[in-house]
């Protein structure tokens, strides 16, 4: 039974502001708060303290699928650890067998750029972070992870996979971070065909799976199965990195673009860890040292490239 | 009982249910039709209880949805501002209705909805206009008369 005489269950307008004059002071206070969130200080700092609040509820969230993940760990065979483990022993062959001249060749390629002192390291630190929740609809392709202001994680730090670029952090919290994936529609990264050096920009389709090239010309040089490696430009991510493969190149008109697909070469859909990046300012191939593409947030994807700057011609 | 001398935690549990539901990390199959649970847990409670939860439990939700989304704060709370009023004043309306044009009304109500992130993500340099968007609206009110049923199950069984 309602108890009468509640407040609930008196007349609709009977007391207290009516629901119009409420909507209009909520609707006048929303658009205060989205022009500040553009155009200020505060409300930025809010963001930040709501994302330490968010954070229990996103691990909650989120760990139903990794208490699946778990529990398939947990049962799986022997037999299939033995598969695995065989099979990540020829990697590791194979990744030390590509690697072994690496040394020899910075080495060489220090002297070819007449440097007199050896090159500091590219990655100056990096640092694992666990996946806690994925978003994967067509408008946001995220990642939240288990790592942030807290453990040093900055504003469009370069975050990889064990096979290449998965994308940027794009907001830090106390304890988590938001990872902008290649994929996401609003994410660009400034790429390379690696076969002859043909530098466009890669922008997400919003797909699992699938990065598009929209600004190459019906006969620009690009066929399947190029790989596509970062071009060092944009101020992110150095030059070099992979990022993903062409799928398939369709030319309709010589009036209009290519349409180019390219898979990400990262796993997004089985990654539980990845890394984050830092370089070291005094590599040539590391990115300008300075946030260059801080999201602007009015910015479009093209306006997040910085002007053409190709450091590794310095 | 307890429900019925309680709605606002029975609201605040069931909005929290809805807010679960809408950020649960989904594979993108299914992703792609998934509807803001919260928000039609949000219009049933201003069509059904419009008094308890009232114009604030739009906006608190609405701020929420923001924080969790990382969307422009206040995006969210001004779209879901606005359901909560239409759900509010037409309440009565919409109460006596079956299930089937409730159904049309919440359909139409989501529409609004996304036609005012729409608009603000445009204005704030998220434009995006893929068909997709407009795929959860109509799942949304598909699936009202189901959270309808299992809301109204809390409480109207008294």
């Amino acid at each position: 039974m309602a108890v009468s005489g509640s407040d609930v269950d008196r007349p609709l307008y009977g007391r207290g502001p009516s629901p119009g004059l409420r909507f209009t002071l909520y609707a006048l206070l929303s658009i205060i708060l989205m022009y500040y969130d553009r155009h200020g200080q505060v409300v930025q700092r809010i963001r930040y303290a709501l994302q330490a609040m968010v954070y229990p509820v996103e691990v909650a969230v989120g760990s139903p699928a990794q208490a699946w993940r778990a529990l398939n760990d947990s049962v799986e065979s022997r037999r299939a650890l033995r598969a695995e483990n065989a099979q990540l022993r020829a990697q590791l062959r194979d990744a030390q067998l590509a690697t072994m001249r690496q040394a020899a060749l910075e080495q060489e390629n220090a002297q070819l750029r007449d440097l007199r002192a050896s090159l500091p390291p590219l990655i100056r630190h990096w640092q694992l972070a666990q996946i806690i929740d994925v978003q994967t609809d067509p408008l946001r392709q995220r990642l939240v992870i288990d790592k942030g202001a807290r453990e040093g994680v900055v504003a469009n730090q370069a975050v990889v996979d064990s096979h290449g670029i998965l994308g940027q952090v794009e907001r830090v919290g106390p304890f988590s971070a938001e990872v902008i994936l290649v994929t996401d529609p609003e994410g660009a990264i400034p790429v390379q065909v690696l076969r002859n050096g043909l530098r466009t920009i890669a922008v997400g389709s919003g797909t699992d799976g699938e990065i598009v090239l929209p600004y190459l010309a019906s006969n620009a040089d690009i066929k399947s199965g190029d790989l596509l490696v970062t071009s060092g430009l944009g101020g992110v991510f150095p030059a070099g990195f992979p990022v993903g493969r062409v799928m398939g190149v369709r030319r309709e008109s010589s009036q209009l673009p290519a349409q180019v697909r390219a898979q990400p070469v990262a796993d997004i859909e089985r990654d539980r860890e990845v890394a984050l990046l830092q370089f070291s300012s005094d590599n040539p191939a590391a990115p300008a040292p300075h946030p260059a593409i801080a999201p602007a947030p009015a910015a479009k994807p093209k306006a997040r490239l910085r002007p053409p700057v190709d450091l590794r011609d310095e | 009982m307890s429900a019925s001398t309680h709605p606002r935690l029975l609201i605040l549990g069931t909005a929290i249910a809805g807010l679960v539901l809408t950020l649960l990390p989904l594979p993108h199959a299914l992703a792609v039709f998934w509807p803001a649970f919260l928000v039609l847990v949000v219009i049933y409670w201003s069509t059904m209880l419009p008094r308890a939860g009232g114009m604030t439990l739009g906006f608190a939700a609405g701020l929420a949805l923001d924080a969790f989304q990382g969307s422009v704060l206040g995006e969210h709370a001004l779209a879901l501002s606005l359901v909560t009023y239409l759900a509010i004043r037409l309440n009565l309306l919409v109460r006596a209705k079956p299930l089937f044009e409730q159904s049309l009304f919440v359909f139409a109500a989501l529409m609004a909805y996304e036609f005012l992130l729409w608009v603000i993500d445009g204005w704030s340099g998220h434009a995006l206009s893929t068909p997709l968007r407009w795929l959860p609206t109509v799942t949304g009110g598909l699936l009202w008369p189901l959270v309808a049923g299992i809301l109204g199950r809390f409480h109207l069984a008294r």
